[in-house]
């Protein structure tokens, strides 16, 4: 009993830290806001008041917890705060940067309760003072011009709320009017309406007395969620009511910062406390969308069901033939539907990972002494969980980078005529089945002399040779080079970009550079939208079936005897147009057909990795499609040359290929046998 | 889908002194593993190879969507190759290797029996062995006229203890 009471506190202990490190993201947002947003008192308010609601909860929900230390710094900073809220205190850049060194101490401290190794707490003591001081110290002073501020604040805050009003067929049996539950609520305030017509059946299929249209309300004023609520309150079981309230009021010259409603985020979490201890994490699903599933899986049953009918002894008819095409034509139509949802499940918006990024900027730029704006744009476009995880790391080393070596310095920028504030702009966005993610700042751009002259001194490339732009900008992936002069806390190591390349690589991305010299550099990251199903070419070998990931094809082509010439005798290669293309045996890569080639028949599957080719040779190519990739990690180990395992149609396994390691692994079985050889 | 820690891994049944043992047939012998460890028992299935594994992984195969991969019970203990046939089974094991919750079958001979054990009776394993038996024993217990070798089944996947595998 006593087991699963601790089973249950774990649990409990597991959410808290979650939604701890949600409203420490909350938090730092709403203070990043604030340092830009201070001749706005409505706005100021706002902010203070989110900020203080998410440090209490913390504080609650520590002091449950028996986390006294947390509990003792969020009430310090609520003090503070709460100075802030009552007015009687203004922010500034103080006072900020003093509350979020105060998010960074909550942060580590949570984090190492949730790590529990037994090494010591973070020390707060000194923070605390701090924050005491700060409360105390500047109190008096600003108290009387403050609350003189306050009160046209308090008036001015107005709330917006988004209401989506979508009432059931037959609301109009029960007496209610939309009509006039819509003029009710412009009564409240100012409203813009727009209505959905999609449930809008044909004509001829119309009921007069049901109602198929559904609104969305925007309302604006000085409203209270009861006072909606009370609207609606004869129809609620009639309709679906949703009712959301819009934080950030509309302002242009606020850039919306990213609220981050996911309870995990694993970027949040700090890659040196990644270590999970529930291994997947947890994502917090609207039940909207739960509720979507549950009916797809009610639909899934009721078309086995139908189609169970129809089994049955004798022969088929040709009536129940019909009906089984039926029932099949149903079952494909439903497996769509529920696979669409269930992927829509695992994305997440790229807000959760973009969310650091005014932090890190704020930080940084101060430190580099340089003014940086950072502008995010599309932090809604969603991307598979496996993908975000991913991105991170590769897109604050982008973020570094840029702030380090991109944009000038101040003075430096106003001698080039450009403003002091350099601007860095994210954006994100879908183009063609991929997620496209762009940085760009208005820095220097990238130095092609310099960067050759680097690269000579570094010995990556020789004196003498002459390269082409193109090749110059490649040489910044390269291990080892960087440009910076001072290796600095920032960047500079020589690690950056290839490890960034290559993390993005390893998630089935692309990168890519543009730059113009004194005007600014573009990194563009091309990503797919998920990891969880690849576009995959069948290729048979004897009696099994591989997946080749049809990015990695170049083409395919059958294999003509003429073609082929051992070179020294051992290699063969394939002449391809005007190339040479060394053959791989992939039954004998992958050890299921004797190592020995025969190129008399069979298909050559040419692909391409690391900008080398290979023919990889085949017996046959099956279907092109779409296969659901399961991780052989999961239940064994990596396999060098596999990129995991999928399920064929007919319930057998198929592996996938990692074709980078099926080249390593090719190698590697070369060098074996030349060195028994010798 | 199985919940993983619906049943603790080490849960030594510590109500009764019993031990639950699934037994199955190798080379003739019998022997038996935690029966709480046990997810189900499969008929053969050809499995899909994996490249550059241990010799006794013979592969993977499809459990309800789930890539699991089996062992072959003989191979891993240096007993001689038998054809799979009717009788041939594969028991699905949830282990626990490195720290990792895992889903692994081993192929057997063929299934025995369902057997409770006084935990009284389980004696350690001999340590007059040869390391070729790859030393997956955890215990050995004597019932009326037949024994019973209780393997430890987070030893069977341990792929570091592969060398322990004479070469065939």
């Amino acid at each position: 009993m006593t087991n699963r009471l601790a089973d249950i506190q774990q649990q409990l202990m597991g959410t808290f830290i979650e939604e701890a490190v949600e409203a420490l993201t909350q938090i730092e947002s709403g203070l990043l806001a604030l340092e830009k947003c201070q001749d706005d008192p409505g706005r100021i308010h706002e902010l203070v008041n989110d900020v203080f609601r998410a440090a209490h909860s913390i504080k609650g929900g520590a002091a449950t917890f028996g986390l006294t230390q947390v509990a003792e710094v969020a009430h310090h900073a609520e003090t503070l705060l709460d100075r802030l809220r009552s007015g009687s205190m203004k922010p500034n850049a103080q006072i900020t940067s003093l509350l979020l060194t105060s998010v960074d101490a909550l942060r580590a401290l949570v984090q190492w309760s949730n790590a529990g190794d037994g090494s010591d707490a973070p020390s707060t003591g000194e923070l605390c003072k701090d924050l005491d001081a700060a409360a105390q110290q500047l109190g008096g002073s600003s108290e009387r011009e403050a609350a003189a501020a306050t009160k046209p604040a308090s008036e001015a805050k107005k709330t917006h709320y988004r209401i989506k009003f979508v009432p059931k067929p037959d609301m109009l049996t029960t007496g209610n009017d939309a009509v006039r539950l819509l003029r009710e609520l412009t009564l409240l305030g100012d409203t813009k309406v727009s209505v959905d017509s999609a449930r809008l059946p044909e004509l001829r299929e119309l009921e007069l007395t049901k109602c198929y249209l559904g609104w969305t309300i925007e309302l604006e004023g000085t409203v209270t969620r009861a006072q909606i609520d009370e609207v609606f309150s004869w129809v609620d079981d009639d309709a679906e009511i949703n009712i959301e309230e819009l934080v950030a009021t509309l302002t242009p010259s606020m850039p919306a910062l990213p609220k981050v409603e996911r309870a995990h985020d694993p970027v949040a979490r700090g890659p040196e406390h990644g270590a999970d201890r529930d291994g997947g994490g947890s994502i917090r699903v609207g039940v909207g969308k739960l509720d979507m599933l549950m009916n797809m899986v009610g639909e899934l049953v009721i078309t086995q069901s139908i189609l169970g009918e129809i089994e049955g002894d004798g022969p088929i008819e040709a009536k129940r033939l019909a009906s089984l095409r039926d029932g099949l034509a149903l079952l494909a139509r439903n497996t769509r539907a529920l696979q669409e949802s269930v992927m829509s499940l695992r994305s997440m918006p790229i807000g959760t990972v973009l969310s650091r990024f005014p932090r890190l900027v704020h930080d940084l730029s101060r430190q580099l002494g340089k003014q940086v704006e950072l502008k995010l744009s599309g932090q809604t476009t969603e991307v598979d969980k496996t993908v975000l995880e991913k991105l991170g790391d590769p897109l604050t080393h982008l973020v570094r980078n840029s702030l380090d070596h991109g944009i000038e310095k101040p003075e430096v920028r106003r001698a080039r005529g450009k403003p002091e504030t350099g601007t860095l702009s994210i954006r994100a966005f879908h183009r063609g089945g991929d997620i496209v993610v762009e940085l760009e700042d208005d820095g220097g751009g990238l130095d092609l002399v310099k960067i050759l002259s680097r690269a000579k001194e570094r010995g990556l490339v020789g004196q003498e040779d002459v390269l082409s732009d193109d090749q110059i900008r490649e040489l910044i992936f390269a291990p080892g080079f960087s440009t910076a002069e001072v290796v600095s806390d920032v960047s500079g190591r020589g690690v950056g970009m290839d490890v960034v390349r290559r993390n993005i690589k390893a998630i089935g991305g692309h990168i890519q550079m543009s730059s113009v010299l004194g005007q600014g550099t573009r990194t563009t990251l091309r990503l797919p939208l998920t990891l969880a199903i690849i576009d995959g070419q069948l290729v048979g070998v004897g009696s099994y079936t591989y997946v080749v990931p049809l990015l990695s094809i170049l083409e395919s082509v059958e294999i003509n005897r003429s073609r082929v010439s051992q070179f020294e005798g051992k290699l063969p290669l394939y002449r391809l147009r005007e190339d040479l293309v060394p053959i791989v045996s992939l039954g004998g890569v992958l050890g299921v057909t004797s190592g020995r080639i025969s190129l008399d028949s069979g298909l050559l599957v040419v692909v391409e990795t690391d900008g080398e080719r290979l023919g990889l040779l085949v017996d046959e190519l099956q279907a092109q499609q779409q296969v659901v990739v399961k991780s052989l990690e999961t239940n064994y180990e990596h396999v060098e040359g596999l990129a995991g395992a999928t399920i064929l149609g007919d319930g057998s396994i198929a592996l996938i290929l990692d074709v980078q390691g099926i080249a390593r692994l090719a190698r590697s079985a070369r060098n074996a046998s030349v060195g028994r050889a010798a | 889908m199985e919940q993983p820690g619906s049943t603790k891994l080490d849960g030594s049944n510590t109500a009764s002194a019993n031990e639950q043992l699934l037994t199955f047939i190798v080379d003739g012998e019998e022997y038996g593993v935690d029966i709480l460890r046990v997810q189900e028992i499969r008929s053969w299935s050809n499995p899909m190879p994996i490249p550059n594994t241990p010799r006794y992984i013979k592969g993977v195969i499809n459990i309800r969507g789930d890539v699991v991969a089996i062992a072959d019970l003989r191979e891993r203990l240096g007993l001689p190759k038998l054809e799979y046939g009717a009788t041939t089974v594969i028991v699905v094991l949830r282990v626990n290797v490195g720290g990792n919750e895992r889903v692994m079958g081993v192929i057997v001979d063929a299934m025995s029996d369902v057997t409770n054990v006084p935990q009284a009776a389980i004696k350690p394993p001999p340590t007059f062995r040869s390391s070729a038996e790859g030393g997956l024993a955890k215990g050995i217990v004597t019932l009326e006229s037949k024994m019973i070798t209780i393997l430890d089944v987070d030893l069977i996947f341990d792929v570091s203890s592969t060398s322990l595998v004479p070469a065939a």
